[in-house]
């Protein structure tokens, strides 16, 4: 094992225990606060592949951007916390998919790669890869750029209220389907209960006989 | 350096994301999920790029890994403006109580 292997390897363990962390955290931004780690841990590994472009692009556009609009998405949907409010039922069933899944991928990768060794690592600057976008990605990357347009007035349009409302929101157009939603427990119940308060008594919710 | 470390992690990170896509049940953290899977593919694609075909001259291993950051930004913001709604309409995101579309 060369000194290469022993650095990637901590930075290996640090970005694993991250991810982990994010998808068992009882708390919701303790969960972005490890996510905003695992990604920093990611542009570690790149570094340590020798990608440096990529690893300043994860940072900016992911522990920069990606993760405080988790942040800003876990404050404006105020939710519960809690391991049982945040997981659900089937959490046996995913711990048996992505654990099997992990099995066999790992049993191929070291099947297929297990003798495979770079003397050094060594990768493009970032020269190489500006010419490489303008003289052999230029159309993926104008239709990328085309995407992200049409993301960024998708979400826009998504996101922000009917054209004359601002501040509240109706009541009367507020979809009650189905059952209540049952995050909303406890002390959250408030929300839950100022819809149901005013909604008209006697008259049956849409979608209620399901 | 060992092609198989890099691989084997990004294989973990990408199991740890399906593991918290299946067992989360706050949309946001589903988001957060799939957000980890799209970005554990790039280390496999750095890998192969620097450790096997470093002088390639149309860098596709980076360049790839490059696009999917793109995709991902835009996937993270559609995402959460579809979570907003859902929130605005429901008082909710738990992803169990949206089954209007269930069979």
């Amino acid at each position: 094992m060369t000194g290469h292997d022993a650095v990637f390897l901590l930075v290996a363990l640090f970005t694993g225990g991250a991810a982990l962390l994010t998808v068992t955290s009882k708390n919701l931004f303790h969960a972005a606060l490890f996510l905003a780690a695992t990604l920093a841990g990611i542009a570690g590994v790149f570094l340590v592949l020798r990608a440096d472009f990529l690893a300043l692009v994860q940072l900016v556009v992911y522990v920069g951007a990606v993760a405080v609009l988790f942040l800003f998405g876990l404050m404006v949907t105020r939710a519960p916390i809690g391991r049982e409010a945040l997981d659900g039922q089937n959490r046996g069933l995913a711990l048996a998919v992505s654990g099997t899944l992990f099995v066999v991928l790992s049993g191929l990768i070291i099947q297929s790669f297990g003798g495979v060794r770079a003397a050094e690592v060594t990768g493009p600057g970032i020269r190489e890869i500006g010419i490489a976008i303008f003289a052999h990605w230029v159309l993926p990357f104008e239709l990328l750029s085309m995407l992200l347009l049409a993301a960024l007035i998708g979400a826009i349009l998504l996101a922000r209220r009917e054209s004359g409302e601002s501040g509240e929101e109706s009541v009367e157009r507020r979809i009650d389907f189905g059952d209540e939603p049952s995050t909303e427990a406890g002390a959250q119940a408030l929300p839950a209960a100022d819809t149901a308060g005013e909604l008209p008594a006697g008259e049956p919710v849409a979608g209620g006989e399901r | 350096m060992s092609l198989t470390g890099p691989l084997l992690l990004a294989t973990f990170l990408f199991c740890v994301g399906v593991y918290g896509v299946i067992a989360r049940r706050n949309a946001v953290l589903v988001l957060m999920s799939i957000e980890l899977m799209l970005i554990s593919v790039n280390i496999n694609l750095v890998a192969f790029q620097n450790l096997l075909f470093p002088t390639e001259v149309a860098v596709s291993g980076h360049l790839f890994a490059l696009f999917i950051v793109g995709v991902a930004a835009a996937e993270a913001g559609v995402g959460l403006a579809i979570i907003f709604n859902m929130f605005r309409n429901r008082a909710s995101v738990n992803v169990d109580d949206v089954d209007l579309m269930r069979w």
